[in-house]
């Protein structure tokens, strides 16, 4: 299954080798990770999106991230109201003929055209991971010349409705 | 005349002035840290100078290879329960560490390591004598730091110790530039710490606690598995009155022994690989287990669909992250072991209606004991254990290797007290024994501490005779010589059909002179007359000794769960 976990961490050096060693050594599969500061100074915030077979794997998961000195908060965000994003830049092989017909494609996405050159352009797309991959699949029979993607980062709603299905996490028992 | 008004000041200037390593000779001193286990080397220099110059404060033992000397740290550590301060240089010094490092960090033992780095301006170079000791060490320690200014030295090592010595204890790194060490240093500097993700929970929580006592006054078949984490905490108290309050049987993990009496009628033996049979039917048949401080080892499991297989699982534990990750649980009591065991003795105590239960441990304990072959001549390990055993009084402290000679005196040398065994559990390391007893001798200069160790084992670090002999430690080396890496050949004859690949070494040394080489009274042993008349005044008397005991090289450690299998199935059990 799939969950997005998100980590607070004291912003020493070394820090995203302490967790990525970490997550390694312990056979974690990371789909993507994405680190950035915060509001705080010193304090900078990760964004996991991992796979884990079930329950346990994802416990041991958020306990072996607290476990680690620098590591200030752990928290699974997957079934709380969240806002997630992630970019994507994706070179496209086009002809001048078709840079219209793109141009139609990506438009109901709000992706935009950031660079064009004879027998590419460049589209920058931001959204959350599903839209992204629906657009890439849109543009990929065109050719894709190169794709890079930021990987998801998230945070919480300001307000939680309707919580339904939210599974509080915490080490203490 | 000149002369005696004017250079005053300047003399008073000498003394006041500091460097790095000043300041870490400081800091040592404030954390009441009286042995250093310690190589010098170039990127160390100036700390050595420091240390030099603040003679007297510290006991420095130099060991006679690094590893020699974190190994007799985390003996001194485990004895003493005190962090081992450890001193290394860059590079091969540090690499040299490793293995101590990994050792401490799986057994969950306190040591603060500084490594010496290469200046700072060089880092990442391939400067001479420069290794990555930051990324080498990052997985096998419980946190480390690379120092990158003067003014965070004192507050790293303060954190160091802190972080080395509370929750669950492990080793922390400590990686010195030689620029900031040698660096001068007027002002004074702040050393409080900050360690916001750092917070262990210490005390259990009031709802599980209760819920675990439910589950006792439920259960028909409770026992109780004592590990390590007792003894850190210092709960072997608590957990005799926690035991006595509900008539409990007791079994033990490898690391756990001494926790609890080992003589005490309600104690069913070790559990695990090469445990009692009574113990390991008793978690096989439990159906309320209460883990105490120790892990779910896969050495103690054997295979994890067989474990317990009709049990509530309670575990007590100082780190969340080992509750639930190899058996799941369902009452975890995140706390430090003896805090908990104080909160359940405060509850009523209660008899429990588990007297079949405890009628048919105490037969399994009777009809299925520990049992090994007869001899009138030949030593046979076991024979020997017991003999150190009854020579002591079952009050000496022992180290050991990993291995054959592990087991058996796991099995046969009886611990009554707690801090009195030093073994190498986790990481299971060779030339582990000796060393760590040496740690040990330092510090409980009163006991009489026996190195019980392999002819293997000793080979990798028996360099350190040179200690004994420059300090007449009177640690006694017991080499249970049966000329093979034992535990080895036993899997290769019962696993790969007697296919000896390399595990019989037949060429030794001559233990002997290689002890009077160093100064030291050497022993060989070679029959049970010998043992009966020489080993007892040997293990008392108070200089040190090396014993080079002959034993049958065909002796296997049983009983034994071969591996893959659960703990109901074990081998080896009665006498064939």
């Amino acid at each position: 299954m799939k969950r997005i976990i998100t980590a607070v961490v004291h912003n020493r050096s070394g820090v995203l080798n302490r967790v990525t060693g970490l997550l390694s050594k312990r056979q974690f599969n990371i789909e993507s990770i994405s680190v950035g500061r915060t509001e705080t100074e010193g304090v900078s915030k990760m964004t996991f999106v991992v796979d884990v077979e079930d329950e346990r794997k994802l416990e041991q998961f958020s306990k072996q991230l607290n476990k680690q000195i620098d590591v200030i908060k752990v928290s699974d965000i997957t079934d709380k109201q969240i806002v997630a994003r992630e970019l994507a830049m994706i070179k496209v092989l086009t002809t001048p003929q078709q840079r219209g017909e793109l141009q139609a494609i990506i438009e109901p996405f709000r992706a935009t055209v950031i660079d064009v050159s004879k027998e590419s352009m460049t589209v920058q797309i931001t959204g959350n991971s599903d839209k992204v991959d629906a657009m890439i699949e849109l543009l990929r029979p065109y050719g894709l010349k190169e794709l890079a993607r930021t990987g998801l980062t998230a945070f919480t709603r300001g307000q939680q409705l309707h919580q339904t299905e939210v599974k509080p996490y915490s080490i203490l028992n | 005349m000149r002369a005696s008004t004017e250079p005053k000041p300047a003399e008073d200037k000498q003394q006041t002035i500091k460097t790095g390593a000043d300041l870490l000779v400081e800091a040592l001193i404030e954390q009441k840290v009286e042995t250093i286990f310690g190589y010098p080397g170039g990127a160390v220099l100036p700390i050595y100078d420091a240390l030099y110059r603040a003679d007297g404060s510290f006991d420095h033992v130099l060991p006679r290879h690094e590893q020699g000397g974190i190994h007799a740290a985390e003996g001194y550590a485990r004895v003493s329960r005190k962090p081992g301060v450890v001193i290394g240089t860059s590079g091969p010094g540090a690499t040299n560490l490793i293995t101590g490092i990994a050792d401490a960090m799986m057994d969950s033992l306190p040591l603060v390591i500084f490594t010496g780095q290469v200046a700072k301006n060089v880092i990442g170079t391939d400067a001479f004598q420069e290794s990555d000791v930051m990324g080498i060490t990052t997985p096998i320690t419980k946190h480390n730091y690379q120092v990158q200014d003067l003014e965070e030295l004192p507050r790293i090592v303060n954190e160091a110790f802190h972080i080395a010595a509370t929750g669950r204890p492990g080793p922390v790194v400590v990686d010195i530039p030689k620029d900031i060490s040698a660096t001068v240093f007027e002002r004074d500097v702040k050393n409080e710490f900050h360690l916001p993700g750092y917070q262990p929970t210490v005390r259990p929580n009031p709802l599980q606690i209760n819920k675990l006592r439910e589950a006792l006054i439920g259960a028909r078949k409770p026992v109780v598995l004592t590990g390590a984490g007792i003894l850190h905490a210092g709960g072997t108290e608590a957990l005799k009155s926690f035991v006595s309050n509900y008539d409990l049987p007791v079994t033990s993990t490898l690391l756990g022994l001494g926790a609890f009496p080992g003589d005490h009628h309600r104690f069913l033996g070790m559990a695990g690989m090469h445990g009692t049979y009574a113990a390991n039917m008793a978690l096989y048949e439990c159906d309320l287990l209460i883990n105490i401080g120790g892990r779910f080892d896969d050495r103690l499991t054997g295979n994890l669909q067989h474990f317990a297989p009709n049990a509530r699982i309670a575990h007590i534990d100082i780190d969340p992250a080992e509750i639930g990750k190899n058996v799941p649980t369902e009452i975890p009591i995140v706390s430090d072991a003896r805090k908990a065991l104080d909160k359940l003795n405060e509850l009523e105590p209660a008899t429990l209606d588990h007297a079949e239960w405890v009628e048919k441990l105490e037969s399994n304990k009777q009809n299925y004991p520990l049992w090994h072959n007869e001899s009138e001549d030949v030593i046979l390990p076991q024979y020997l254990l017991r003999k150190v055993h009854q020579f002591t009084d079952g009050e000496a402290v022992v180290t050991t290797d990993v291995g054959q000679h592990q087991m058996w005196a796991a099995q046969y040398y009886t611990f009554n007290r707690p801090d009195r065994w030093v073994t190498s559990g986790g990481l299971g390391t060779m030339g582990f024994g000796f060393p760590a007893a040496i740690g040990a001798q330092i510090a409980d200069k009163d006991s009489t501490v026996v190195a019980i160790v392999g002819d293997g084992g000793f080979q990798m670090t028996m360099q350190e005779m040179s200690l004994l002999q420059e300090r007449g430690l009177p640690v006694k080396i017991i080499i249970v010589n049966n000329q093979a890496l034992g535990m080895v050949r036993q899997w290769q004859e019962k696993f790969y059909d007697k296919r000896y690949s390399h595990s019989i070494i037949d060429t030794q040394p001559d233990f002997v002179k290689m002890a009077e080489a160093y100064g030291l009274h050497g022993y060989k042993m070679e029959n049970i007359q010998e043992i009966d008349r020489e080993l007892g005044d040997i293990l008392n008397n108070d200089k040190p000794a090396v014993i080079d005991c002959r034993v049958v090289q065909q002796e296997n450690v049983y009983p034994m769960i071969a591996p893959g299998k659960g703990s109901h199935e074990m081998i080896g059990v009665s006498k064939p």
